[in-house]
C-alpha cells in the first residue's frame, strides 16, 4: 500500500516535472518576443535553440540504445539503421500531395498516392486551429508508423541475429544498418524512396511556430515538441525499464545463465529489448527528419551510430538520466560552445595560431579522449540522477559540509 | 550484353578482385591480430588506413618515391605504437567497451585532424610510376600493382606466420591470446607483445594502403572508414582472431565485390557492392556463429 502511494506520488512528480519542463522551453524560446533588447543568445535563430532540438533528438535515440546496450547487455550497432527506417517512412507518409510532383520530379511523381498531412486536413480542415489539429495528429501518426517500421524490422532482423554473442551480433547489426541504407539508396525504388536523392517537405519543427493570419510568428514551439516527443518516449523507457521486464533485462545482461535458469526466456526478452529499442531509434528517426528537414539515406552511416554509442558511453552505459545529460553536454559542446575555434581569429594585430575552419572538431575529438580515459564509466555512471545526489553535489561544493557518504559519486 | 562477358573482361575483373582481396587482407590482419590479443575491435584501424594515404601524399611531395615508401611505413608504425600506448593502454583494466570507445575516439581524432589539415578537400594520391605501369596479361592490359598486390600479400602472410609460429614473440603473441592473464603470470611481459602487435598490424595497413590509393587516388578523411570495415567484415568473415580466416575472408570479399561493380550498369545492382559484403556476412554468421575458423567459444558456468 504504501510502496503504490509512494509510486502515485511519484508518477505525478515525473509528470509536473515534465510540464516544467517543456513550458520552461516555451518561455526560453518565445522570452525575445516578450522582452526586447535581449542579448543574442536567447533570440530564436540563436545555436541555443538549435543544441536543445538536437539534443532531445539525440536523447531519444542515445536512451533506446541504452536499453538494449546498457540495460540488456545486446551489443548492437544498427541504430542508424533503424533511424533510417524511421526517418524515411515519416518523410514517405506526409510529404503533402502537391508537394510530392516536385519532391520526387525524377520519378514522375510519387508511387504512394495519399499523405498523412491531407488525410487530416481533410477531416479538421486547413486554416486555423482545424489546420494545427490536422498537423499534429499527421505528425504524431507519422511518427508511430516510423517507430513501427523500425520495430517490425528489427523484429524480422532479430530472428536470425539474436543468436549471435557479443561482437557477432554488433557486426551483423552493423551490417544490416548498412544494407538497410543500400536499399533505400536503390534507383530502382526511386518512386518510393526518391532514390539517392533527399525527400523534403514534409512537417518540420517549425510549422508548429503559431503564427497569426499575417504569417507573422505570435508563439514559437518549435523547440518544445521535440522535446515533448523525446520526453514521453524516454518516460515510457524509463516505465519499461522498472516493471518486471526491465528487471529480466538487468538479469540477461548481468548474467546469461543465471537469467535462463530462473526460468528469463533469453530469446523472448532479447527480442522484446530489441523491438522496443528500434522502436524509439525509429521514432528518433524520424524526428530526425523533422530536425534537419530533409531524409537522405547518405547521413545515417555507420559514423552516426558511433556517435549514438560515445554519447551513450560518455553519459554511463545504464544510466538514462546520463544518457539524457551527457547527450545536451555532447551536442552543447561539438555545435555550440567550440565554435569559436572555428573563425580565424585576431587579438590586435597578432593572428591567433591554428584557428581555423575544422580546429573544433580536433579540439572536440582531444575533449572525447580525455573524458573516455579519465572518465570511463562516464558522467553518471550506473547511477541515476536523484534529489540525493544533486543535494550531495551542492554540499561538497560548499566548504565546511561534508557530504553524506551514501550521496557520494564515485570517481 | 554480350561484349560484356568476354574473356579479357572476366580476367580483368577478377584480377582487380584479386588485388582488392589482398589489400583489404592486409587491414584485416591487423584486425584480427588485435582482437586476438585484445579482445578489441580498433576501429581506428580504418582511419590509420587513411592517415597512410595523405602522409604519402606529403611525403612523396618532399622525397623521392623508393625513399618515400619506407619513411611512411616506419611513420605508421609509430603512430600505431603511440596509439596503443595513449588511447587503450591506460584502458587495459577497464570493461572493454571503453576500450572500444577510445577506439572510436581515436578515430574521430585522426579523421577530424585529417579534415583540419587538408581542409576538407579530397587530395589526390600522386602517381607512382612503377606500380601504374601497364603489362598484358592473356591479352588484358592491367596495372602492374594489381599483379604486384597478391604476390606481395603472399609473401608477407608467409613472413608474419614465420614470425608467429617460429620466434620468441610470436610464441609470445599465441600465448597471450591465448589466455592473457596466465601469461602475464609466467612473465611475458604483454605490453610489449601488445606494442609488437600493433606496430605489425600498422606496418601491414601501411603496405595495403600504398597499394589502395594506387588504384582509389582520392583521399578524403573519410575514405578510410569503409574499406576499414570491409576489413574489419573479412576478419569476423574468416573467424576474428585467426589471421588465415581473414586473408581468405579478404580475399572472397574482394573479388564479389568486384564482380559486383561489374556487372552491367543496366541492372542497377552497384550500389549493393558494400551491401552485399554484409548479407555475404550475415548469411555466413547464421550459419557459422563463429565464422568460418574461429574457434567455437565454450562458456563456462
Amino acid at each position: 500500500m504504501l510502496q503504490q502511494k509512494t509510486n502515485r506520488k511519484g508518477a505525478a512528480g515525473a509528470v509536473l516535472g515534465i510540464l516544467a519542463l517543456l513550458l520552461g522551453v516555451v518561455l526560453l524560446e518565445n522570452l525575445s518576443a516578450l522582452i526586447p533588447g535581449l542579448p543574442g543568445v536567447l533570440q530564436p535563430t540563436s545555436q541555443l535553440f538549435t543544441v536543445l532540438k538536437k539534443g532531445a533528438v539525440y536523447a531519444l535515440v542515445v536512451v533506446s540504445m541504452n536499453l538494449l546496450n546498457g540495460f540488456t547487455g545486446l551489443f548492437s550497432l544498427g541504430q542508424a539503421g533503424f533511424m533510417l527506417l524511421g526517418a524515411y517512412t515519416y518523410a514517405i507518409f506526409t510529404v503533402p500531395m502537391d508537394a510530392k510532383d516536385q519532391v520526387y520530379y525524377l520519378y514522375g511523381g510519387s508511387a504512394v498516392k495519399f499523405s498523412l498531412v491531407d488525410l487530416f486536413e481533410g477531416i479538421f480542415g486547413t486554416s486555423g486551429a482545424g489546420g494545427g489539429i490536422a498537423l499534429i495528429f499527421a505528425v504524431l501518426t507519422g511518427l508511430v508508423l516510423a517507430g513501427l517500421v523500425a520495430a517490425l524490422f528489427a523484429a524480422l532482423i532479430g530472428l536470425p541475429v539474436l543468436r549471435l554473442k557479443s561482437d557477432y551480433l554488433a557486426i551483423a547489426t552493423l551490417g544490416f544498418a548498412e544494407i538497410i541504407r543500400a536499399i533505400f539508396q536503390w534507383q530502382t525504388l526511386g518512386p518510393i524512396t526518391n532514390g539517392a536523392n533527399m525527400i523534403k517537405g514534409f512537417p518540420t519543427f517549425a510549422d508548429f511556430n503559431i503564427k497569426n493570419s499575417s504569417g507573422q510568428v505570435v508563439l514559437r514551439l518549435s523547440t518544445m515538441v521535440p522535446f515533448l516527443v523525446a520526453a514521453v518516449c524516454i518516460a515510457l523507457v524509463v516505465l519499461l525499464i522498472r516493471s518486471s521486464y526491465g528487471r529480466a533485462f538487468k538479469a540477461i545482461r548481468d548474467d546469461e545463465v543465471a537469467a535462463e535458469a530462473m526460468g528469463i526466456s533469453l530469446f523472448k526478452h532479447k527480442m522484446l529489448s530489441f523491438v522496443i529499442s528500434s522502436f524509439f531509434a525509429g521514432v528518433g528517426g524520424g524526428l530526425f527528419a523533422m530536425y534537419v528537414a530533409n531524409a537522405q539515406a547518405m547521413v545515417f552511416t555507420s559514423t552516426m551510430t558511433y556517435e549514438i554509442m560515445l554519447i551513450m558511453v560518455i553519459g554511463g552505459i545504464g544510466s538514462i538520466s546520463g544518457s539524457v545529460i551527457g547527450t545536451f553536454l555532447y551536442v552543447a559542446c561539438s555545435e555550440w560552445w567550440l565554435r569559436f575555434l572555428d573563425a580565424e581569429t585576431y587579438i590586435g594585430s597578432f593572428k591567433v595560431p591554428l584557428l581555423r575552419s575544422g580546429f573544433r572538431m580536433v579540439v572536440f575529438s582531444v575533449v572525447i579522449m580525455i573524458v573516455v580515459l579519465f572518465f570511463s564509466k562516464g558522467i553518471m555512471g550506473e547511477k541515476e540522477l536523484s534529489w540525493a545526489m544533486v543535494r550531495g553535489f551542492f554540499q561538497k561544493l560548499r566548504p565546511g559540509k561534508k557530504a553524506a557518504p551514501a550521496e557520494k559519486k564515485e570517481d | 550484353m554480350e561484349q560484356l562477358f568476354t574473356p579479357e573482361y572476366i580476367v580483368s575483373i577478377l584480377l582487380s578482385g584479386i588485388s582488392l582481396g589482398g589489400q583489404l587482407a592486409l587491414i584485416a590482419i591487423g584486425y584480427t591480430m588485435v582482437y586476438g590479443i585484445l579482445r578489441l575491435i580498433n576501429f581506428a584501424h580504418g582511419d590509420l588506413f587513411m592517415v597512410v594515404g595523405l602522409m604519402g601524399i606529403y611525403v612523396c611531395a618532399v622525397l623521392p618515391t623508393y625513399a618515400a615508401i619506407p619513411i611512411v611505413i616506419l611513420i605508421t608504425m609509430g603512430l600505431g605504437f603511440a596509439i596503443e600506448r595513449a588511447a587503450y593502454k591506460p584502458l587495459r583494466s577497464a570493461p572493454r567497451m571503453s576500450a572500444m570507445i577510445s577506439a572510436i575516439g581515436v578515430s574521430y581524432l585522426l579523421q577530424n585532424t585529417a579534415t583540419y589539415v587538408t581542409g576538407g578537400q579530397p587530395m589526390t594520391y600522386p602517381t607512382i610510376e612503377t606500380l601504374n605501369r601497364t603489362i598484358n596479361i592473356m591479352g588484358t592490359p592491367t596495372k602492374l600493382v594489381v599483379i604486384l598486390t597478391p604476390a606481395l600479400v603472399l609473401v608477407l602472410i608467409v613472413l608474419l606466420t614465420q614470425l608467429i609460429n617460429h620466434t620468441k614473440i610470436g610464441m609470445a603473441m599465441r600465448a597471450v591470446s591465448k589466455d592473457f592473464e596466465t601469461s602475464r603470470l609466467m612473465g611475458i611481459k604483454i605490453n610489449r607483445v601488445i606494442s609488437t602487435t600493433f606496430v605489425i598490424g600498422s606496418a601491414l595497413a601501411a603496405v595495403g594502403a600504398i597499394l589502395y590509393f594506387t588504384t582509389y587516388p582520392a583521399i578524403t578523411p573519410t575514405s578510410g572508414s569503409m574499406p576499414g570495415l570491409k576489413a574489419f567484415v573479412a576478419a569476423v568473415f574468416g573467424g576474428i582472431g585467426s589471421i588465415p580466416g581473414a586473408v581468405i575472408g579478404a580475399f572472397l570479399i574482394g573479388i564479389c565485390e568486384t564482380i559486383i561493380k561489374g556487372l552491367p550498369s543496366s541492372w542497377n545492382v552497384s550500389v549493393f557492392s558494400d551491401a552485399f559484403t554484409f548479407a555475404l556476412l550475415i548469411i555466413i554468421l547464421t550459419c557459422k556463429p563463429t565464422g568460418l575458423f574461429g574457434e567455437k567459444a565454450t562458456d563456462k558456468v
